[in-house]
């Protein structure tokens, strides 16, 4: 699509608007692996309201605008469940091992030009690459 | 409760913003790190919308304090540690087999089908498992 480009743009910028409110409201970076991971492995306890209410925020304010809008966004998520899997417990580990994601890491670090930030997005986007090389490029598997 | 509210509205904005820009679309990321195949650039249109009002932000903390109280996150570290590298290795790889990460995943809870439901699932497993694997990352750092 033509446009996809400008609602990239424009989605974008309300994510780095959602990583403003967090920070400059709550004195907090806006990971999700964090917020969510924190949650999780119980390590988050002491403010899990907060990791609960933006975490309510994420799932219901898209149901709710595909709700009202009729907006059905695309998707195209395979329906290998394998691979699911797999990818699922890759990305759960990995992001808590390293401490972050795209959001954290990526959108969060990289504006604040953290070197830590820099490097695990340079790393993460690598692999992802080098995965699809050889995963569909090599051997067409996915 | 004002922490309570600028959470909700962060998370919605969030979830908004992840739907919209297409890093729901498991199509589009992937194309994004598809670049021996049909290379999509959507993703950094994302990344550099994401990136404006951030930096702004970060301008902004300095000399002020969080509106809902508390203090600003202190200054990163510098070190990078075979978890930093190791874990963002591990995340890259299921990045580019699902193409999905965490924050996504959670935007499109909703209208993700019940495979958006298994990655989830396999997501917060990996979640609950990951300090046992950081633990022995840490010990074998602290041996070698």
């Amino acid at each position: 699509m033509e446009a996809d480009w400008i609602w990239g743009l424009g989605g974008g910028l309300l994510i780095g608007l959602a990583g403003a409110v967090f920070l400059l409201g709550n004195g907090r970076i806006m990971g999700a692996s964090g917020i969510l991971g924190g949650l999780l492995d119980g390590s988050g306890r002491s403010n899990a309201a907060e990791r609960i209410a933006f975490i309510i925020g994420v799932v219901l304010v898209p149901l709710l605008i595909a709700f009202v809008t009729g907006y059905a966004p695309d998707t195209h998520v395979t329906s290998n469940a394998a691979v699911l899997t797999g990818a699922g417990l890759l990305v759960g580990i990995g992001t808590r091992i390293a401490n972050g994601c795209t959001s954290g890491h990526g959108v969060c670090g990289i504006s604040r030009l953290s070197l830590r930030g820099i490097a695990a997005t340079g790393v993460f986007m690598l692999a992802g690459i080098l995965t699809l090389a050889v995963l569909r490029q090599m051997l067409g598997v996915i | 409760m004002l922490r309570i509210l600028l959470a909700l509205s962060a998370g919605g904005l969030f979830g908004t913003g992840l739907m919209l820009s297409g890093m729901t679309d498991t199509a589009k990321v992937q194309g994004w790190l598809d670049v021996f195949g049909s290379w999509d650039p959507t993703l950094a249109f994302v990344m550099g919308g994401a990136l404006i009002p951030m930096a702004l932000a970060w301008r902004l903390t300095k000399g002020r304090r969080p509106a809902a109280g508390g203090s600003f996150p202190a200054a990163p570290g510098q070190e990078l540690d075979r978890r930093l590298v190791l874990g963002s290795v591990l995340f890259g790889a299921g990045w580019g087999l699902a193409g999905l990460c965490p924050g996504p995943a959670m935007a499109s809870l909703s209208y993700n089908g019940w495979q958006g439901l298994v990655f989830f699932a396999a997501m917060a497993c990996g979640m609950m498992a990951a300090p046992w694997f950081s633990r022995h990352l840490d010990r074998a750092a602290a041996n070698a």
